[in-house]
């Protein structure tokens, strides 16, 4: 378990410690240890862990490639499921995929380390910046558009670039990479990892990107389905949650993504003011990447709250303990009720919750909590007036089983489609097999056309 | 309360345990600190004629397993390259200062009665307690005409043990080369020459890997490679093989055997004395982690022999010696089937893919209530193989169970599936 420098004593990080907790989250497995790693891999057969991939990479072979000192051609059995498997490495939560299956568990105590021995197959050839590793097919002449450069649409124009045909991806962003580039905490993707899979993904060719086009305002719907053979939207879900708790609007009350963007995009995150006590509100890894990253900069006091127990959380129970030991408050049972200050915030106060008949309830009981900064981490909805046509169903796009939405010609996959499951693997695995299901429809014959 | 002592064709020790001839035994400093962390005795690198040989630059290879874990070494080591006076003056001091520990002295001469006798009668001066004839050195010594060169052939290695019984009052062990055909006709060569052991084996010939960059054999000396010794775990199976036919054939009998090949545990020594061994040689494994290897040699043979109520050494050696057969007395009738405790399983498919793929179609996939998978036998398809058992990772999850089939104990000769079955009478 990682332990970072923190500001225990109130006087405060130096900038050194700020780039040290800021450095790579897991430093790479040596060469060495990346042997002895994958020696301990039984090499199953129809393994668990593959099972347990939502992108199915096939665990065993790429460990058995690393064994066999052939590291491009691990490399190339980890993307060919998952393009993204660099960041899927260092972002997954391996402990309830993968690692949670790995039936080494059962023989020694602790799984195979699957995601550090992908990151050493998949950081090796990024590193060697050669020639794609994927050919394109013969080109169709089809032109698809994507909605969205994160890991959905990035996936998604990969796959239909090797199938031949031709993607124009437009993204709200300055920088291609979704949450990849923007919501994941600075020390799980150091050394700016989300730009260096981009440019190894567009190495595929047959894509462009097109930046700062952000649906229902500079760019229609309607508009992109009459230029345009397909439409893939992996928008994601980008309107934030309201609490809706007096004094929601005063400053220093904020949402938790947008923090971690400016920790993100902060070249020198010494620089960066932190306030001393910071409040975050939130259960899932969002939650946690926002405290910590708090911690990181030197707040004194962080305090995570959230309404239901810690076996509640969608923070895995590794995501947890990383809050935990680096001294991040966790109250648990307890639900935002205001935010008072003159001019920002100053206090954060709130009820005492517990579980009646299956619902959340308050105790009567309540307590404040000082808050220079109050993070919001409580999901994101979807931006429906931006998607006018399509259909929705509890508040993200309806698609069938080949992500067709309600509109034809229109598919969706990533966090904005029902089965989203706010997961990076999952964008990619959707991103993945929603292009193979435009290729299949943009590949049959058009109804009227002479056989 | 145990004794490890034993007694090798006279020689006494205070353990099994001995130092093959071979670098760890070049020099007395070397053996000194051997002894000081409790080998039994030394058997002195070969010894040859001066001027003595001169030896090339990068000398060793190795054969890993996946874990990295070196499981052979090769070498092109020649004998020792010192000056003989320098040696036998060493062996000398060392006999004085270690009196309870054997040193036996490994000679190498060219073909030719003289040179052995004198070598032999030079070194038996020196004090030690037996001579070792090197036959066996695959590499380098036999392009001149000796080691492998000599033990190749039997009427080279007989004539060479008798002539160093000819020459020194000692107990005469011959060493043989695994590198022949069929192991009994050495070893009787050497029995006839009026050996009193037969030490084996030597090392393997081999070429223990390819520089796929610069395509040459490795080790490689100046851009070039050649062929070398193989020792270690790897080659245990070989050398049990040989120690069990010179115990259990007639011809061999009164033979004794110092075993060598790939001794890494008190375990590998114990079966090698199973198998008729009255001690063990050991070269590769304090190559690999040092003399202090010999602590639990010595250890864990003592809490063997307790635990089974062998008193000495003598009580268990040999003892599966009658047991190894011929295939031809193996009862065609026994039949094993394969059990999977379920609830030992981890469900990682090995021994289904193993079976499925490369044996008998023996064991069946069922989807368990809780998404996991049953792995079950089908016993009408299982020939009781092992393999599955030997893949799965889990100890004892897979065990072989006896069929009670009723039947006689039949050997192919006798059974009457033989086409050329002996008429029985």
């Amino acid at each position: 378990m990682r332990h970072f420098k923190v500001n225990s004593d109130g006087s405060g990080l130096a900038a050194s410690d700020v780039a040290e907790n800021f450095s790579d989250l897991h430093p790479p497995l040596s060469p060495a240890q990346a042997a002895v790693e994958a020696a301990r891999c039984l090499y199953c057969y129809d393994a668990p862990c593959i099972n347990a991939c939502p992108t199915s990479i096939d665990i065993p072979k790429f460990i058995h490639q690393i064994r066999s000192d052939n590291l491009d051609g691990s490399a190339k059995t980890i993307l060919s499921a998952n393009i993204m498997g660099g960041t899927c490495a260092r972002a997954c939560p391996t402990e309830v995929l993968c690692e949670e299956a790995c039936v080494v568990n059962h023989t020694e105590g602790a799984p195979v380390k699957i995601g550090e021995l992908q990151r050493r197959a998949v950081d090796h050839l990024l590193a060697k910046k050669g020639p794609h590793p994927f050919a394109r097919a013969p080109e169709t002449g089809k032109r698809i558009a994507v909605v969205g450069a994160g890991p959905a649409g990035l996936s998604f124009a990969h796959r239909a670039a090797m199938l031949g045909h031709d993607v124009v991806v437009y993204d709200a962003k300055e920088k291609a990479g979704g949450l990849n580039e923007y919501g994941l905490a600075a020390y799980k993707m150091a050394d700016d990892f989300a730009q260096a899979e981009v440019e190894f993904l567009l190495g595929v060719g047959g894509i462009e990107i097109n930046h700062g086009q952000t649906l229902g305002k500079n760019l229609l719907l309607d508009a992109l389905r009459k230029e345009y053979d397909a439409v893939f939207i992996g928008a994601g879900l980008t309107t934030t949650r309201q609490l809706s708790a007096p004094g929601e609007a005063l400053d220093g009350v904020r949402d938790a993504l947008d923090f971690i963007e400016d920790v993100r995009c902060a070249s020198d995150k010494s620089k960066l003011k932190i306030d001393d006590n910071v409040v975050v509100i939130g259960g899932g890894n969002t939650a946690i990447d926002a405290a910590v990253q708090a911690k990181c900069l030197g707040a004194r006091n962080v305090t995570l709250v959230y309404r239901r127990g810690p076996e509640a959380m969608s923070a895995t129970g590794w995501e947890q303990d990383l809050a935990a030991s680096n001294g991040v408050v966790m109250k648990f049972w307890a639900s935002p009720k205001s935010f008072s200050g003159s001019g920002k915030v100053e206090t954060a106060a709130f009820s005492e919750m517990r579980e009646q008949g299956g619902k959340l309830a308050e105790t009567g009981r309540n307590f404040d909590i000082p808050a220079g900064l109050v993070l919001k981490a409580i999901g994101q909805t979807l931006n429906e007036k931006a998607l006018d046509g399509l259909k929705i169903e509890r508040g993200k796009i309806r698609v069938d089983e080949n992500y067709r939405t309600s509109v034809e010609g229109v598919y969706a996959g990533g966090d904005c489609i029902a089965a989203g499951e706010d997961l990076t693997v999952q964008a990619v695995e959707d991103g993945k097999r929603a292009a193979h299901s435009v290729d299949a429809a943009l590949r049959l014959p058009k109804s009227g056309d002479l056989r | 309360m145990t004794d490890l002592g034993c007694t090798i064709a006279g020689v006494e020790s205070i353990n099994p345990f001995w130092l093959a001839s071979a670098p760890p035994t070049d020099k007395k400093y070397n053996v000194e600190r051997a002894f000081k962390a409790g080998w039994g005795g030394a058997v002195w690198k070969t010894l040859g004629e001066d001027p003595p040989v001169v030896n090339v630059t990068s000398r060793y290879g190795v054969h890993r397993s996946f874990d990295r874990s070196i499981i052979g070494i090769n070498n092109i080591e020649l004998i020792s390259d010192r000056p003989l006076d320098v040696n036998l003056r060493e062996i000398e001091e060392m006999r004085r200062e270690w009196p309870d520990r054997v040193i036996i002295g490994s000679i190498m001469a060219p073909l030719d009665e003289d040179a052995w006798k004198s070598l032999a009668i030079r070194v038996a001066n020196a004090g030690v307690q037996g001579i070792e004839l090197n036959l066996g050195c695959p590499h380098g010594m036999c392009e001149r005409g000796m080691g492998s060169a000599v033990g190749q052939v039997p009427e080279f290695v007989e004539k060479t043990t008798r002539w160093v019984r000819e020459a020194v009052n000692l107990p005469v062990f011959t060493k043989l080369t695994p590198n022949v055909t069929d192991i009994m006709i050495p070893a009787g060569a050497a029995k006839s020459g009026g050996a009193h052991a037969v030490s084996l084996i030597n090392t393997v010939n081999s070429v223990i890997g390819v520089d796929l960059d610069n395509m040459v054999p490795t080790p490689t000396v100046d851009g070039r490679g050649t062929h070398g010794g193989y020792c270690g775990e790897a080659v245990k199976p070989i050398a049990l093989h040989m120690t069990a036919e010179i115990a259990r054939h007639a011809e061999t009998q009164g033979l004794e055997i110092s075993a060598i090949g790939g001794i890494t545990t008190w375990r590998d020594a114990a079966e090698f004395i199973a198998l008729g061994a009255g001690a063990v040689q050991v070269c590769t494994a304090a190559m690999l982690f040092g003399f202090r290897i010999v602590e639990d040699m010595n250890d864990g043979l003592s809490a063997f022999m307790a635990e089974k109520g062998y008193k000495s050494i003598e009580d268990f050696k040999g003892a599966a010696t009658t047991r190894t057969v011929d295939w031809n007395a193996l009862n065609m009738n026994h039949d094993l089937k394969a059990r999977i405790d379920d609830d030992a399983c981890i469900e990682c498919g090995r021994c289904f893919i193993a079976c499925e793929d490369t044996s008998h179609q023996a064991i069946r996939i069922d989807a368990k209530d809780d998404g996991g998978r049953k792995f079950t036998v089908i016993d009408d398809e299982c020939v009781g193989c092992n393999l599955c058992m030997h893949v799965c990772p889990v100890k004892d999850c897979i065990t072989m169970e006896p069929v009670d089939t009723d039947r006689p104990y039949v050997t192919w000769p006798e059974d009457p599936r033989n086409p050329l079955r002996e008429a029985a009478e």
